[in-house]
C-alpha cells in the first residue's frame, strides 16, 4: 500500500507495453532541433545573430545566407537558431509558474474544500472575466515592457487553468477507494494527497503543460511582435517579424523564417501534448 | 406456415463491423420470418449480436459496418436499398423503440415535435390536424392530460412516461411492424408491466407485428409468441414460447432458464452459465458455447452446428438437444 | 424561458463588476513610484502634480480612493487621457463600435469555417478529408495572428490589391470591405480554436441514439442533419463561443495593431506606449465587463436553445 500506487483507478500510471502513438513520435522528432538550437545556437548558427554586415544587406535565401539577410546584413538563419533558446525559455517560464503553482493550489483547495475552494473558485472566475492578452498586456504596461515582466504577468493569470484541471480531479479522486482506503490505513492528509491523490491527478494538467506551451511561445511572439515583450536586438522570432514586416513585399524571408519557426514549435507542442493525452488517457 | 405469409423475412443476415482489432463478425448467418400480428422475441446475453441484428433490419447500419443476406419486407429486399427509397419503409411500414428513451428522444425538441415531423414525412398531415392526431397518440398510449404534454421537452417527464411517450412518436405512422430493443431494461418493475401490456395491446388495436430484442426471459414469457435464442451471432434456438420454457432444446437455453429465479412454489438453486461468450473477431471452432457448455463433447468440436428443423415449430443447433433435461431436473 | 433565471444570471453579474472595479483600480496601483506623476507623464512640474494627486484623491486612504474611483465609474466618468486630453468614456464611445463589429464580423466568419467543416470532418470521422481538416486547423492553431495578419496584408491587401490594407471604411459595405481581412485573420484563428471541440461534439451528437431515432423514423437525411445533430451542436457552439471571447478581443488587439484599424485594440497599444495609464485602465475595464456580459448573454442563450438548462 505505501509503495505502490493501486492500477485500478481510472488513471493508471504505467502504460507499458503500448506502442508510441505516430503524433507523439513526430512532436519528439520535431523537438530535437529546437532543442538543439536552444542549447547551442553558438556551435549552430554560421553567423553572429546580432553583428550588422552593411556589405550583404536585404539579400534573398542563398548558399552563403539560406534564410537570407535582413535590412542590417544580419543573417536571418542564425538568428532564427539563436531566438530558438529566446523562445524555447518563453515556452518554459510562461508555463513552469502557472504549472507549479496552480497544481499545487488545485490540489490543496480540491482536498480541504470548503472556504479555500469557493474563494479560489470566485478569485479564478474572476481573472477568465479578463481577455487574456489583454490582462497580460495591461500588467506588463504597468510594470514595464520586457521578458521578466511578461512572465510575471503571465503567471499572475495562468495558473487559473491547471488550479481548474487539478482542482477535479483531485476532488474526484478523493472519493476513490485507495485514496479511502489510505485514509482508513491513518496516513496524514498530507501523506495521502501527495503520495497517493496527486501523482493520478495530475496527468490533465501535464497534458495540458504541453498545449500551453505552445500558447506561450505564441503569446511571447505576439508580445514581442507588439514591442511589449523580448526588446530588440534580442532575437526573438516574434520581434523578428515585426523586425522584417516593412519588407514584406521586397524581402519576404526577414519575416518569414521566423514565422515558420514559430508555427512550427507551435505544431510540435500540440503534437506532444495530443501524442500525451492519447498515451495517458484511460483505456475502455 | 409457409414463409409467403411472412411479414419479415430474414435470410442469411450477416453484419461485419471492423474495429482497430480485427473485423466482429457480429450476426452470422440469421435466419428467421415474422408473422402478421406475433410478438416474436429475440433473446441473448448482451454482445449476442441481437440488437445489431435489430438494427440491421432498418438498414441503421452506417459505413464501415457490413451488412448482407436478405431482408424481405413487402417483396423487396430492404438490405443495400438505397437510403431513399429505404425511407419510405423506415417509420412508415416498420418503427423502431430503444431501449433508453432519454438518450433516444432528441432532448431540445417537444414530444409534439417529435411526433409531427413522424405524420409530416410518412402521412403528409400538419397543422392542427396534426395536432389533434399527436394529442390521439399520446392518449393511446396512456400518457394523461396528452393535449397539455405535447408541448412538454423529454427531460419533463417520468421514466415510464418517456417510454410511452416514445412508443407514441414510433407509431404514428401506424406501421406494421414495429422493433423494440430492450424496451422494459431501463424501467423498474412495475413500470416494465405497464409498457409490456400496452405494446400488448397496440399489437391487439393496430395489428402489427413485434420483434422484441431482450435478455430477459420473464418478459419474453409475459409477451411474446415464439422465441428465438441467439448466441455469439446466431440463431441457436427457435420455439413457441411455451414449448421453449417447458422443454429448452439448446444447452445454451437451457442454462439462460436455469439463471432465472423461479416465481413458483418450486424452489431450485440458481444456476448463472459461467464463463462469457467468444471473442468473435475470433471465430470459434464448432458450436461457440462448447467453452461454457455442460454438456459438450468431441461431437461438438467438427463444424460450427447449424439450426435444424425439429418436430412442429421447433429448430436448434445443438448437437445434444436430444439429451438435456429438463429445467426442472437436477443436474449431477 | 423564465424571467427568474434572467433575473438571477442579472443580479449574479454585480459582484463580479465590482470585482473588477477593484483589480482595475489596484492594477495602476501596483505601478512603480506614485500614480499621479505616472498619470500626468514625465515632464509634470511638482506643482501639477500635488493638485492632480488632491483631485484625484491620491493624498486619502486606499479605500478612500477606491469609493471615490467607484463613485467616479458609476458617474461614467473613466478619468482623462493623459496624451490626448480627452476623456476615455469619449474615446471608449468612438472607437468601441470598430472593435465590436471586428468581433462580431470575425466571429460570424469563423463559425461559417467552422460548423460545415466539423459536421464534414464528424461525418467523414477517421478519413482523409478528416485528416486533413484537423491538420490544417491543427497547424492554424499554431499560427500567430499577427502572422496572418501579415501574410494576407502582404499577400491580399498589398500585392494582389483585392482588399484595402488598413481603415475602417465608410457606411456597412466599407466596413465590410475594408474589415474583411483582418476579420478573416480573426476568424480563422477562432475557427481553429473551436474546430476541435465543435468535431468531437458532434461526432457525440452523430452517434446519439436520438440521430438514430431519428433515421429510424425515415425522415430525411437533410432534416436529421438540421434538427437533429445541428440543433443540438448550435449549443456546444454557441457555449464555445461564449467562452472564446476572451481569446477574439485578444486576436482583435493584435489585428487592430497589424491593419491600423481605429478600434479599442489599437488605442491601448498606443496607451502603452503613451504612458496613458487612465486610458489602460478604463480600456482593462471595459473589456473586462464585455466579457461578463458575453459570458452573461451565452447562458442566456444557451438556455433558450437547451430546455433542460433553467430546470437544472
Amino acid at each position: 500500500m505505501t509503495t505502490t500506487a493501486p492500477t485500478t483507478t481510472g488513471v493508471p500510471r504505467a502504460r507499458s507495453r503500448r506502442r508510441v502513438k505516430p503524433t507523439l513520435a513526430l512532436g519528439l522528432v520535431l523537438l530535437v532541433p529546437f532543442v538543439l538550437a536552444a542549447l547551442a545556437p553558438r556551435l549552430l548558427a554560421p553567423y553572429s545573430p546580432t553583428d550588422f554586415d552593411y556589405s550583404a544587406i536585404l539579400q534573398a535565401p542563398s548558399a552563403k545566407h539560406p534564410f537570407g539577410t535582413d535590412n542590417f546584413g544580419r543573417d536571418v538563419l542564425s538568428r532564427v537558431i539563436h531566438g530558438t533558446r529566446v523562445d524555447m525559455q518563453i515556452a518554459v517560464f510562461t508555463t513552469l509558474f502557472p504549472f507549479v503553482f496552480g497544481s499545487l493550489l488545485g490540489a490543496l483547495t480540491g482536498f480541504v474544500g470548503r472556504w479555500a475552494d469557493a474563494v479560489v473558485g470566485r478569485v479564478a472566475d474572476l481573472v477568465v472575466v479578463f481577455p487574456f492578452l489583454v490582462l497580460v498586456i495591461a500588467i506588463v504596461a504597468v510594470l514595464g515592457p520586457g521578458l521578466t515582466n511578461m512572465y510575471i504577468a503571465v503567471s499572475a493569470v495562468g495558473w487559473v487553468a491547471y488550479w481548474r484541471l487539478v482542482r477535479g480531479e483531485v476532488v474526484a479522486h478523493k472519493q476513490t477507494e485507495y485514496a479511502q482506503a489510505a485514509r482508513v490505513l491513518g496516513f496524514s492528509p498530507t501523506r495521502v494527497l501527495l503520495r497517493h491523490i496527486l501523482p493520478n491527478a495530475i496527468t490533465p494538467a501535464i497534458v495540458y503543460l504541453m498545449t500551453d506551451m505552445s500558447l506561450g511561445i505564441l503569446l511571447g511572439a505576439s508580445l514581442g511582435y507588439l514591442g511589449l515583450g523580448a526588446q530588440p536586438p534580442t532575437p526573438e522570432w516574434g520581434v523578428m517579424v515585426a523586425d522584417g514586416k516593412n519588407f514584406m513585399v521586397t524581402a519576404w524571408w526577414i519575416s518569414g523564417f521566423p514565422g515558420l519557426a514559430l508555427t512550427l514549435a507551435g505544431v510540435t507542442f500540440s503534437l506532444i501534448g495530443d501524442g500525451l493525452a492519447d498515451a495517458l488517457r484511460p483505456r475502455s | 406456415m409457409s414463409a409467403a405469409e411472412s411479414v419479415l423475412r430474414v435470410r442469411d443476415l450477416d453484419v461485419r463491423i471492423p474495429t482497430p482489432r480485427g473485423e466482429l463478425h457480429a450476426v452470422r448467418g440469421v435466419n428467421f420470418d415474422l408473422r402478421p400480428g406475433e410478438v416474436l422475441g429475440l433473446v441473448g446475453e448482451s454482445g449476442s449480436g441481437k440488437s445489431v441484428t435489430l438494427r440491421a433490419l432498418l438498414g441503421l447500419h452506417r459505413k464501415p459496418v457490413r451488412v448482407t443476406g436478405e431482408v424481405t419486407y413487402g417483396g423487396h429486399n430492404l438490405v443495400g436499398m438505397p437510403e431513399r427509397k429505404l425511407r419510405d419503409v423506415r417509420g412508415a411500414q416498420i418503427s423502431m423503440i430503444f431501449q433508453e428513451p432519454m438518450t433516444a428522444l432528441n432532448p431540445v425538441l417537444t414530444i409534439g415535435e417529435q411526433i409531427r415531423e413522424n405524420l409530416r414525412e410518412h402521412r403528409g398531415v400538419t397543422g392542427r390536424a396534426a395536432l389533434a392526431r399527436a394529442t390521439e397518440l399520446l392518449d393511446l398510449v396512456g400518457i394523461p392530460s396528452a393535449a397539455t404534454r405535447l408541448a412538454d421537452y423529454p427531460h419533463q417527464f417520468s421514466g415510464g412516461m418517456r417510454q410511452r411517450a416514445m412508443i407514441a412518436i414510433a407509431l404514428a405512422s401506424e406501421p406494421r411492424v414495429l422493433l423494440a430493443d430492450e424496451p422494459t431494461t431501463a424501467l423498474d418493475v412495475t413500470i416494465q408491466d405497464q409498457i409490456l401490456r400496452l405494446l400488448l395491446r397496440l399489437r391487439e388495436q393496430l395489428g402489427m407485428s413485434v420483434v422484441l430484442v431482450t435478455h430477459d426471459l420473464g418478459v419474453v414469457a409475459q409477451t411474446c409468441d415464439r422465441v428465438a435464442v441467439m448466441y455469439a451471432g446466431r440463431l441457436v434456438e427457435t420455439a413457441g414460447v411455451t414449448d421453449l420454457f417447458r422443454q429448452p432444446r439448446h444447452a445454451y437455453t437451457l442454462g439462460l432458464l436455469r439463471s432465472l429465479p423461479d416465481a413458483g412454489a418450486h424452489r431450485r438453486p440458481l444456476r448463472p452459465i459461467t464463463g462469457s461468450p467468444p471473442d468473435l473477431r475470433d471465430a470459434p471452432r464448432g458450436c461457440a458455447f462448447f467453452p461454457r457448455c455442460a454438456f459438450g463433447t468431441d461431437a461438438c468440436l467438427g463444424a460450427e452446428p447449424p439450426l435444424v428443423p425439429l418436430s412442429g415449430e421447433r429448430a436448434t443447433a445443438c448437437v445434444h438437444h436430444a439429451q438435456l433435461p429438463a429445467v426442472g431436473e437436477v443436474l449431477v | 424561458m423564465r424571467a427568474t433565471y434572467v433575473l438571477k444570471r442579472l443580479l449574479q453579474i454585480i459582484p463580479t463588476f465590482i470585482a473588477v472595479m477593484v483589480i482595475v483600480f489596484l492594477l495602476v496601483r501596483l505601478l512603480p513610484g506614485d500614480p499621479a506623476s505616472a498619470i500626468l507623464g514625465d515632464r509634470a512640474t511638482p506643482e501639477i502634480i500635488e493638485r492632480t494627486k488632491r483631485e484625484l484623491g491620491l493624498d486619502r486612504p486606499i479605500p478612500v480612493q477606491f469609493l471615490l474611483f467607484a463613485e467616479r465609474l458609476l458617474h461614467g466618468d473613466l478619468g482623462e487621457s493623459s496624451s490626448l486630453k480627452v476623456p476615455v468614456l469619449r474615446l471608449v464611445a468612438e472607437r468601441l463600435p470598430v472593435t465590436l463589429f471586428l468581433t462580431v464580423y470575425a466571429a460570424v466568419l469563423g463559425v461559417i469555417l467552422a460548423v460545415p467543416l466539423a459536421v464534414l470532418a464528424a461525418v467523414r470521422r477517421n478519413t482523409w478529408v478528416d485528416s486533413l481538416i484537423r491538420g490544417i486547423f491543427q497547424v492554424g492553431l499554431s499560427l500567430p495572428v499577427f502572422y496572418v495578419a501579415l501574410q494576407f496584408l502582404t499577400l491580399l491587401g498589398a500585392k494582389l490589391a483585392w482588399f484595402p490594407i488598413g481603415g475602417y471604411g465608410e457606411g456597412l459595405g466599407g466596413h465590410l470591405y475594408h474589415l474583411f481581412l483582418p476579420a478573416l485573420t480573426l476568424g480563422f484563428n477562432l475557427a481553429a480554436i473551436l474546430l476541435r471541440t465543435l468535431r468531437s461534439a458532434i461526432l457525440e451528437v452523430l452517434t446519439a441514439e436520438y440521430v438514430e431515432f431519428a433515421r429510424s423514423k425515415g425522415l430525411k437525411s437533410a432534416v436529421v442533419m438540421s434538427r437533429h445533430v445541428l440543433r443540438n451542436a448550435m449549443i456546444s457552439t454557441v457555449t464555445l463561443l461564449g467562452l472564446n471571447v476572451g481569446a477574439l478581443i485578444g486576436g482583435a488587439v493584435i489585428t487592430e495593431s497589424v491593419f491600423a484599424i481605429p478600434g479599442v485594440g489599437r488605442l491601448m497599444i498606443d496607451a502603452i506606449f503613451g504612458r496613458d495609464y487612465p486610458v489602460i485602465q478604463g480600456l482593462t475595464l471595459v473589456f473586462a465587463v464585455l466579457v461578463s456580459l458575453v459570458f452573461l448573454v451565452t447562458d442566456l442563450v444557451h438556455a433558450r436553445l437547451d430546455p433542460r438548462v433553467e430546470h437544472a
